[in-house]
């Protein structure tokens, strides 16, 4: 390779990556205006006659969140007793066991209740999200709402980013319980300490302050979920194809931001 | 004799597609009751001035006028008003796979008209009929045939009474009996509702049966407008070759073609 074409390659390999800043500034940007505008019409909506349908928003709550209970009940009780496992064989090291309850208490409310919700709602409901609104688009289903005067965000999203923001932390906080319940069963079989014992242990040990911390980190994810599956949706180019790449590039993104942002919480929590 | 009304109007329109020019200074009018055939070769620029024209994009120069209000200068409101004056009929239908064909054709119903639910269930039938589709508004669009989605499509465009009916490609991908019931579907409702119809479609037979005019679009710029019979004798070479269906040598320049074909973004502007 000549200079001249190892300068044409670096140029254009800097190109691609401005042009990448470029689509993920919009990207936010755009995520941006459609929260506020999913608010505008929550609240404004009603008084200009075109209200958010509530039949939409149960039927997202439905999918979003009673349709995962069994899931979400699956991984919380398997992480749980997982995290009651390894607590007591590194306590153990120290003859430390008995104080297991601290680890499992922390760790399952302020941390994995919320990430492990937020990552299977990713999974599951990001993608169905962004999957729907990429069909819709390129079946020109959304053409077909704007020519009828109704407003997409209105329509499509609101019910979305709602049935997220509720059903999120609900899920949040069933997932904390069956996790705790499973961690006790396990720390019950193991050290004999009894499940009455073990949950005056946990609510001596945590405060309201903690599960507000899990709830509340699980109320952005929601957001983030939710906005990640609109804006990969809305973006879909070139048919069936375009949906499946959407629709992966949507859980991709909805795990990652979700595992950064739990990541900020952290560090700002324990400053 | 009563002056006959303009209900759409297009002005000198330039659009771009990024830095690519779409519609070059197209300017066209579409009088009230009048079946308009917009017709042309591909990427001639027929579907994206009906866009436009349905006010689902905003153009770069020119103006639109539909129904007397130019559409660049409504504000939310008062496009919200103009659209329940308007129906489309998608190329592919466009029904919403998650309701039943009644459910879709009474959502502008539902979202526009204060009636009850029986009202709206009653009229959503009456219009199913029209469209030869009776009996059918318990069905998924999933369970239609090619030719029945179109048909429930036009049975929701007109729902509302609207005065202006949009229709892209109706006959595209049927058969030419369902094609042929289609055209006369467009005829029935224009008579039957005095609607004014505009219609994209490069079927020929489809156009010489409905059309009152006919706009032919070549490479985004107007080449003809008039009546059937001053089209089939129009001396240009490039619409007898067009009515003959024969390849112009220069018609297409393939680059081009690919850029038009090839040139959009990568990924799409992430809005709805």
């Amino acid at each position: 390779m000549n200079s001249g074409e190892q300068q044409s390659s670096i140029g254009r390999f800097i190109e691609r990556i401005g042009h990448n800043v470029v689509v993920g500034i919009e990207e936010i940007g755009n995520g941006g205006v459609m929260v506020v505008e999913s608010f505008y019409w929550l609240f404004f909506g009603p008084r200009l006659k075109q209200p958010v349908r509530f039949s939409a928003v149960i039927v997202q709550m439905v999918e979003i969140g009673i349709q995962a209970i069994p899931l979400i009940a699956m991984m919380a009780g398997t992480i749980g007793a997982m995290m009651a496992m390894q607590s007591i064989y590194m306590l153990r090291i120290f003859g430390a066991e008995s104080q297991v309850t601290y680890g499992v208490a922390f760790s399952v409310v302020r941390e994995f209740a919320p990430l492990i919700t937020g990552i299977l709602v990713a999974g599951r409901s990001g993608s169905a999200l962004a999957a729907r609104l990429g069909t819709m688009k390129i079946s020109q289903e959304i053409d077909a709402l704007k020519v009828m005067g109704i407003n997409p965000v209105r329509f499509l999203v609101v019910p979305a980013l709602l049935g997220m923001i509720v059903m999120v932390p609900a899920l949040t906080i069933f997932n904390m319980m069956v996790g705790l319940l499973c961690a006790g069963l396990y720390i019950n079989a193991d050290l004999g300490i009894s499940l009455a014992a073990y949950s005056e242990q946990i609510i001596d040990i945590l405060s309201v302050g903690d599960v507000i911390h899990g709830v509340g980190k699980s109320a952005i994810f929601a957001v983030l979920i939710a906005m990640i599956g609109v804006i990969n949706g809305a973006s879909v180019t070139g048919g069936a194809e375009g949906v499946g790449k959407v629709t992966t590039r949507a859980v991709v993104q909805a795990i990652s931001a979700i595992i950064v942002t739990d990541m900020l919480f952290a560090f700002m929590a324990t400053r | 004799m009563s002056e006959t009304k303009t209900v759409i109007e297009v002005e000198n329109l330039v659009t771009h597609y990024g830095t690519r020019k779409i519609l070059n200074d197209v300017s066209m009018s579409v009088a009230e009751g009048e079946v308009m055939v917009i017709m042309g070769g591909s990427g001639s620029g027929k579907s994206t001035l009906l866009r436009y024209m349905m006010a689902l994009e905003r153009q770069t120069s020119g103006t639109i006028k539909l129904l007397d209000q130019d559409i660049a200068k409504l504000n939310q409101q008062e496009m919200f008003n103009l659209r329940k004056k308007i129906g489309v009929a998608f190329q592919g239908g466009a029904l919403f796979s998650s309701m039943t064909v009644g459910e879709n054709i009474m959502l502008p119903l539902y979202e526009h008209a204060e009636l009850d639910i029986m009202t709206m269930e009653i009229m959503a039938r009456m219009k199913l009929e029209v469209v030869d589709l009776g009996g059918f508004e318990n069905l998924m669009p999933a369970e239609l045939s090619g030719g029945m989605i179109k048909r429930a499509a036009f049975a929701r465009a007109v729902v509302m009474d609207p005065k202006l009916l949009f229709c892209d490609e109706p006959s595209a991908g049927l058969d030419p009996v369902v094609a042929s019931a289609l055209d006369d579907l467009i005829l029935k409702l224009r008579d039957a509702m005095g609607m004014t119809v505009v219609v994209v479609t490069h079927e020929l037979e489809s156009v010489f049966k409905i059309a009152d005019r006919i706009t032919v679009l070549d490479r985004g710029e107007i080449l003809f407008i008039g009546t059937v019979d001053e089209l089939r004798n129009h001396p240009s070479e490039r619409i007898q070759n067009l009515l003959n269906r024969r390849a112009e040598d220069d018609a297409i320049d393939p680059d081009e073609y690919l850029s038009r074909l090839t040139g959009e973004p990568k990924t799409g502007s992430a809005t709805l």
